[in-house]
């Protein structure tokens, strides 16, 4: 007998995924280079800007997809990686203002007005793109390595796993937050001006910041895919429904939870790095617990388990909110929690579960739940 | 005579903070036999499979499997690896993978670490294998099925295909036939037969008609130790086996 023949529902993956690349790539920069500005399908160099930070926030999305939408492993600490990634973008940022900064100083301005004379040592690798670059993903992979392995590997599991997680994102925010990290405390890194001489001001500049988030978010797609659809795949569906079966067929499961880890935070990691030049700032509020905390609201909105929910569910309701808060920004928390409740309560597989049930007669297929948190088709 | 043996348990002690689960158990079991474990709940069965699969760590005593590898402070893992193949009571399968991906992930491969298994792909030697099992187990036609929605029996009969798939030299059974029909405990009887010919088996069981349609040695277990060994006739002529049962049928009524 052959193996299992790509059913429908993967066919269904990849021609989805070529669509929203020509829409991503070819579209949106189309339509917001070449038609007249007040025609009413021209894309502003705002929203393109704007759809552009709703796609790494898809990229960070695909890393806690790949964690709890598969492994079944809640983190709440993805923000933290991302922010790792952003700031260490930032710093370069930072150091590339120069004597255009508010006080003509070589040092960033946060460390004129906090005394700071000289750089600090663990500035002096971002003052090149590439340590700005490579930290971005490297720092949030070696530090995922670090609290993977000692909790993973003492069997810290579940709900207890998911609050360390959360304590760490209090803490990196607390961090953060002093003046004594020199990071720019509560403002953070801001008012940055040039990367790589272009200057981020530009709208062309923001146009190619665009265009390489989306490449980066085909990337990371292609990468999660290829996990999900390996044999590691099934394992960490495996470990979700059963772990101590996992064991008993002679996988060790806190190996693969540390691999899908990693794997998330250097995603989450490069997600801030792309964040950081088209938004231009990044505070520690973009890190702690309330911005770890939305990932998983996106990705249970989107339907956990698919790694197109997760990119779905980013960027509708980071689309959504950027709506919704025009018009009520009091109650954007409210809609958000209330947006969680009603889809893990009704909808359990998200968006997509929605869709797939309205256009197909069969109950969903997906790894997307386990089977007893479905109501009854 | 002990060089025949696979497994050799002897005084084994398991104590829940002054509850002996196991006091004093010794037990042994011969290649390609297939051994009927019965007794009263609470008798310590469960826990003597726990033992054998390194899922529990016993207080005293040795198990030696095969010749002579002490599996007492082994992980369960290497025990797996060793050759000791563990079925549950409930049916401990996969259910958001299909049937095919559920064996899949159980066949024996030299190394199950994480960068070997996100490129390794399944050689056509592995397919056989997989189709073979799926041919045994009766699950062929469910082969591209949800292992959620199989029956409770197929289920049970899935994870007995995935633990024949890691090649153990030794399967622990846990109460297969519970909560099967008549037809489905009569096919599992078979099956375990079956399966007899190739591996030395352990069967854990309630249901006394199921007991004599397999089993030629049952061993007896109450209050975690071995009380009666023998052929099902020699088990239940047993005064004390009867006394057992019986005292605990009075209470039950």
């Amino acid at each position: 007998m052959p193996e299992p023949a790509p059913t429908t529902q993967t066919s269904r993956e990849t021609l989805s995924f070529f669509v929203a690349g020509l829409f991503f790539l070819v579209v949106l920069p189309a339509l917001n280079l070449l038609p007249a500005e007040d025609a009413w399908f021209h894309v502003s160099d705002f929203r393109l800007n704007q759809f552009g930070k709703f796609l790494a926030f898809a990229i960070l999305a695909l890393g806690l997809d790949l964690i709890w939408g598969y492994c079944g492993v809640l983190s709440l600490g993805q923000g933290v990686f991302f922010g790792f990634g952003a700031y260490c973008m930032g710093m370069y940022l930072a150091l590339q203002i120069g004597s255009e900064s508010v006080y003509g100083s070589e040092l960033p301005d946060f460390m004129v007005w906090t005394q700071v004379q000289e750089l600090p040592l663990f500035w002096y690798p971002f003052k090149s793109f590439w340590g700005g670059l490579i930290g971005a993903i490297l720092v949030p992979v070696l530090f995922a390595l670090v609290f993977g392995f000692l909790s993973f590997r003492s069997r810290i599991k579940g709900v207890y796993f998911a609050i360390l997680t959360q304590a760490l994102a209090f803490a990196a925010w607390l961090v953060f937050n002093r003046n004594e990290t020199r990071l720019g405390g509560t403002n953070g890194l801001t008012d940055f001006k040039q990367l790589l001489g272009f200057r981020l001001s530009d709208p062309g500049t923001q146009r190619g910041l665009y265009l390489i988030t989306v490449l980066a978010l085909g990337a990371a797609y292609l990468l999660c895919r290829y996990i999900v659809a390996s044999r590691a795949g099934k394992v960490l569906i495996a470990i979700r429904d059963s772990e101590s079966r996992v064991t008993f067929s002679g996988y060790t499961p806190w190996t693969y939870k540390l691999f899908v880890f990693i794997v998330a935070a250097g995603l989450a990691g490069l997600a801030g790095m792309l964040y950081v030049p088209q938004v231009g700032i990044i505070t520690p509020a973009q890190i702690g617990v309330l911005p770890s905390l939305e990932v998983v609201i996106w990705v249970a909105v989107g339907g956990r388990g698919t790694l197109i929910g997760a990119i779905i569910g980013a960027v509708a309701v980071n689309y959504g909110r950027s709506v919704l808060t025009n018009y009520f920004p009091e109650a954007w928390p409210f809609i958000l929690g209330g947006l969680f409740v009603v889809v893990v309560t009704l909808f359990p597989d998200g968006l997509v579960g929605l869709l797939r049930r309205l256009t197909t007669r069969t109950p969903p297929t997906a790894p997307g739940l386990p089977a007893e948190g479905r109501p009854a088709a | 005579m002990t060089d025949e043996r696979i497994l050799t348990c002897e005084h084994v002690i398991v104590d829940y903070d002054g509850f002996k689960a196991l006091n004093n158990c010794t037990f042994s079991v011969r290649y390609n036999e297939l051994r009927v474990v019965i007794g009263p709940n609470g008798a310590g069965k469960t826990t003597l499979l726990d033992v054998i699969c390194g899922k529990t760590a016993p207080t005293s005593g040795t198990v030696r499997f095969g010749q002579g590898i002490n599996l007492v402070g082994k992980n369960a893992e290497d025990i797996t690896k060793l050759g000791v193949g563990r079925k549950f009571q409930a049916p401990s399968i996969y259910s958001n993978l299909t049937v095919w991906q559920n064996l899949d992930l159980s066949v024996k491969r030299a190394s199950t670490g994480v960068f070997p298994t996100l490129v390794g792909r399944s050689t056509p030697a592995e397919r056989a294998k997989i189709s073979e099992a799926l041919e045994t187990i009766g699950l062929t036609a469910h082969a591209h099925d949800r292992a959620g929605s199989l029956s409770h029996g197929q289920k049970q009969w899935l994870e007995i295909g995935m633990v024949i798939l890691q090649e153990p030299a030794l399967l622990l059974v846990d109460e297969p036939v519970a909560g099967m029909s008549d037809k489905e405990t009569e096919q599992t009887g078979h099956l375990l037969k079956t399966l007899s010919a190739k591996q030395a088996i352990v069967v854990i069981e309630h249901d006394m008609d199921f007991v004599r349609q397999i089993a030629t040695i049952v061993t007896v277990l109450a209050e975690g130790t071995v009380i009666c060994e023998g052929t099902v006739e020699q088990v239940q002529a047993d005064e004390h086996v009867r006394e057992i049962y019986l005292g605990r049928a009075k209470v039950a009524h």
